[in-house]
């Protein structure tokens, strides 16, 4: 079995230069239609999320790039709208913080969503199910992305264009996370709804868990740390 | 070791002296005694806005003038011209101080007693009012009575308790503030009445109540009694009635400032508490709120040994232009507000030193100049302008007078003393927007968090724009529209060749 392993681990870099050149043309364009692909799941929901998933469709890597280009996003929205519409305090902004408090709890969400649905005979992976939740961002970055420019053309009074645009996008994105959810795990709409709201739970559960478990091992640290002071001592 | 601990504490204590002594610097910009908030909550030290010029009390009127008795829990004071009234409360009289120059303050005369009447003297008077004519009105609390007299103290008239229906009879008449319009129309604030200021005519006849506090319940509260509570609770809890103020003041407009020290914190920074109030003749609270937060005092509740919780206004004093200064009673500070509700300056601590409060109660004023007084150190605590508020008094005042360019002069002086002033940023972003530096302004009102007016100075930098530059727009809009056409039909034609090249071949 090793042997095999390592014998085919041996071959790959026989492979000629051309052929690997070939591959990672053919992942390049893979990577592309993927990419594109979030256009139509963002247009078309149900085939899109269905297709995503069964067919293939969408990529790990287009998932991360729309998962980092939505903090970006998100981070940029901060620092470069105009100051009439945000007025964040960027002088305390620390922007690695600022998305790390969107990810984690996204990452949280869902995993809370795939140990509640795995339970209740939902289909979707745990990958199924982040790749899904990443291309439900897709209407986030493309209609805030272009709307951070936007806003430094706009003034105050002309702000209602503004905020319309902001809430449509967001509206979007719960839409196609509600739908991507029902695809991934082939629920119905009210089974999904009720899951939302499991997962929200699931999600409190498991912060509470990490909460408990770090100061558990705080408790832990102290009392091995006071046990060598104490031998120390006694041994002075 | 001994030693290198006391070398140690030695050169801690020089560097600790050294520490204090730069904070005290004299120069008056860093002693951090007055302060304003930035647009983030943060409290930004200011160069001191005002000085004690003098302290009034026992020692400088002198005893004998005073007949040797010593002024007692004094309540409230009045200005009227250069003459300071001092209700000195529980010594049952009035003193009459006035102010030559030099700051020289001279006690005229002791009103204790008027002519006229059979009940001609006062029981615990808690507030005075002297009309332009020179007519004293009384608040004289144990007497239940509001008593005018003219300026050579003979007695003119009684203001009682209404026996109008409207008016409960079962409580007793306890005028605690007063003031009076320029039409003669008396307003009492009285103990235990929560239905507003009491009204009376000129001829002391009861009109009515102006300005009752709103009843505010939040929704748990109603559910909570209405629903789980028995009967016997209840009874037991205290009924939703509203508050009471806690002082009022008439400006010079006719509209009666009112301060309210009842309210839930939560409330404060929403607007729903409004412990500073301008009533108009409806009784409807209508002081300008322009600024970020409400005028609430501090914004930050640092606790102290105390003080603790937000800022309570126990009186307020309307200068020129419609500024206005509130006294709160908790940390013995001031606060300056303009006409927009915008804080000008914050001064004031607890303690025992000159410009400091144990017990301030009451806050008038003479020009820009500011009197305190302490009910418990029984004393007048006399403030005069800076220079640094000097400077913005009069960039208010010629930005009013439509001098737009002199304020902007000013307001850069301002900002020579305290880089911090969002105010002069303002001020001089309109006197540049004037000037048509729409860029220009745009960095001043950024610096001041002004969005509408940058949304002004913006609007107009881009007309300009878009019309000096319109012909690059329109090449670079033609540009994108043209040519992914003309590419588009490259392609088509290329594709159509080469499938006609295919035709031929198949054929």
């Amino acid at each position: 079995m090793s042997i095999a392993r390592s014998a085919s681990k041996k071959a790959k870099p026989a492979k000629s230069a051309s052929s690997r050149s070939e591959s990672r043309k053919a992942w390049w364009n893979r990577y592309l239609a993927s990419l594109k692909y979030g256009l139509h799941v963002m247009t078309h929901p149900f085939d899109g999320f269905w297709d995503l998933i069964h067919e293939k469709r969408g990529t790990l890597a287009a998932a991360h790039t729309f998962l980092i280009l939505f903090l970006l996003t998100r981070v940029m929205k901060l620092m470069l709208t105009s100051f009439q519409f945000i007025s964040a305090p960027t002088q305390y902004i620390n922007v690695f913080e600022e998305m790390g408090s969107l990810a984690l709890p996204f990452i949280i969400l869902c995993l809370a969503n795939w140990a509640m649905t795995t339970l209740f005979d939902g289909k979707g992976r745990f990958k199924d199910i982040y790749m899904a939740m990443c291309y439900a961002l897709v209407p986030y970055i493309l209609i805030q992305l272009p709307m951070i420019f936007v806003s430094n053309m706009l003034t105050f009074e002309e702000g209602s264009f503004y905020s319309v645009l902001l809430s449509v996008s967001v509206i979007w994105c719960v839409f196609l996370v509600f739908i991507g959810l029902m695809e991934v795990h082939d629920y119905g709409p009210g089974k999904t709804f009720i899951f939302l709201i499991v997962t929200v739970l699931g999600a409190a559960v498991i912060i509470f868990l990490i909460l408990v478990f770090f100061s558990l091992l705080g408790d832990a640290a102290s009392y091995f740390i006071s046990m060598y002071r104490e031998i120390i001592f006694r041994l002075n | 070791m001994k030693i290198m601990q006391r070398i140690l504490a030695v050169l801690c204590g020089i560097v600790m002296l050294t520490a204090v002594s730069a904070s005290q610097a004299d120069d008056g910009f860093s002693t951090s005694y007055t302060y304003g908030y930035d647009y983030w909550e943060d409290v930004q030290e200011s160069p001191d806005a005002y000085r004690v010029a003098a302290v009034i009390d026992n020692s400088t009127l002198g005893r004998e003038n005073l007949e040797n008795v010593l002024m007692n829990k004094a309540q409230s004071l009045y200005v009227r011209g250069n003459t300071l009234y001092v209700c000195d409360t529980a010594n049952n009289r009035i003193l009459e101080i006035t102010r030559s120059k030099n700051n020289e303050f001279k006690l005229k005369r002791i009103i204790k007693e008027m002519t006229g009447t059979e009940n001609n003297t006062f029981a615990s008077p808690y507030d005075v009012f002297v009309d332009p004519a020179g007519n004293i009105y009384v608040a004289d609390y144990d007497h239940q009575r509001v008593v005018m007299m003219d300026k050579n103290l003979k007695w003119i008239r009684d203001y009682t308790k209404p026996t109008d229906a409207t008016f409960d009879q079962s409580q007793n008449f306890l005028p605690k503030k007063i003031v009076v319009d320029v039409a003669g129309r008396v307003y009492a604030l009285c103990q235990n009445i929560n239905k507003g200021l009491v009204k009376f005519e000129e001829d002391g006849f009861f009109s009515g109540f102006i300005g009752a506090n709103t009843v505010s319940v939040s929704m748990a509260d109603y559910i909570w009694k209405r629903y789980f509570q028995t009967k016997e609770q209840r009874a037991q809890t205290a009924n939703f009635v509203p508050t009471e103020y806690e002082n009022v003041y008439i400006d010079d407009d006719g509209f009666i400032y009112a301060t309210t020290i009842v309210y839930s914190e939560g409330d404060l920074k929403w607007d729903k508490a409004k412990p500073i109030r301008r009533l108009n003749s409806l009784g409807a609270d209508i002081l300008i709120k322009n600024d970020k937060f409400p005028p609430i005092g501090d914004l930050q509740w640092v606790s102290g040994a105390e003080s603790t919780g937000p800022s309570k206004m126990v009186d307020v004093t309307v200068l020129n232009d419609d500024m206005y200064v509130a006294l709160d009673k908790i940390r013995g500070r001031l606060f300056g507000y303009d006409s927009q509700g915008v804080l000008l300056w914050a001064f004031g601590t607890k303690g025992n030193v000159d410009g400091a409060f144990t017990g301030a109660v009451s806050i008038e004023h003479m020009g820009h100049d500011l009197l305190v007084l302490d009910q418990q150190k029984n004393n007048i605590t006399v403030f005069e302008p800076t220079e640094y508020s000097n400077t913005i008094f009069d960039a208010i005042e010629t930005y009013l007078n439509g001098e737009y360019d002199r304020s902007a002069e000013l307001w850069q002086d301002v900002l020579k003393m305290n880089a911090n002033y969002p105010l002069a940023f303002r001020g001089i972003g309109r006197a540049v927007l004037r000037q048509n530096k729409y860029q220009e302004a745009m960095d001043w009102f950024k610096l001041a968090h002004d969005r509408e007016n940058y949304g002004r100075a913006f609007k107009l930098y881009r007309k300009d724009w878009v019309e000096q530059n319109i012909w690059w727009i329109i090449l670079i809009v033609a540009v994108l529209l043209i040519v992914p056409l003309v590419l588009g039909r490259v392609k088509r034609t290329k594709w159509e060749v080469v499938m006609h090249e295919h035709s031929k071949v198949r054929k």
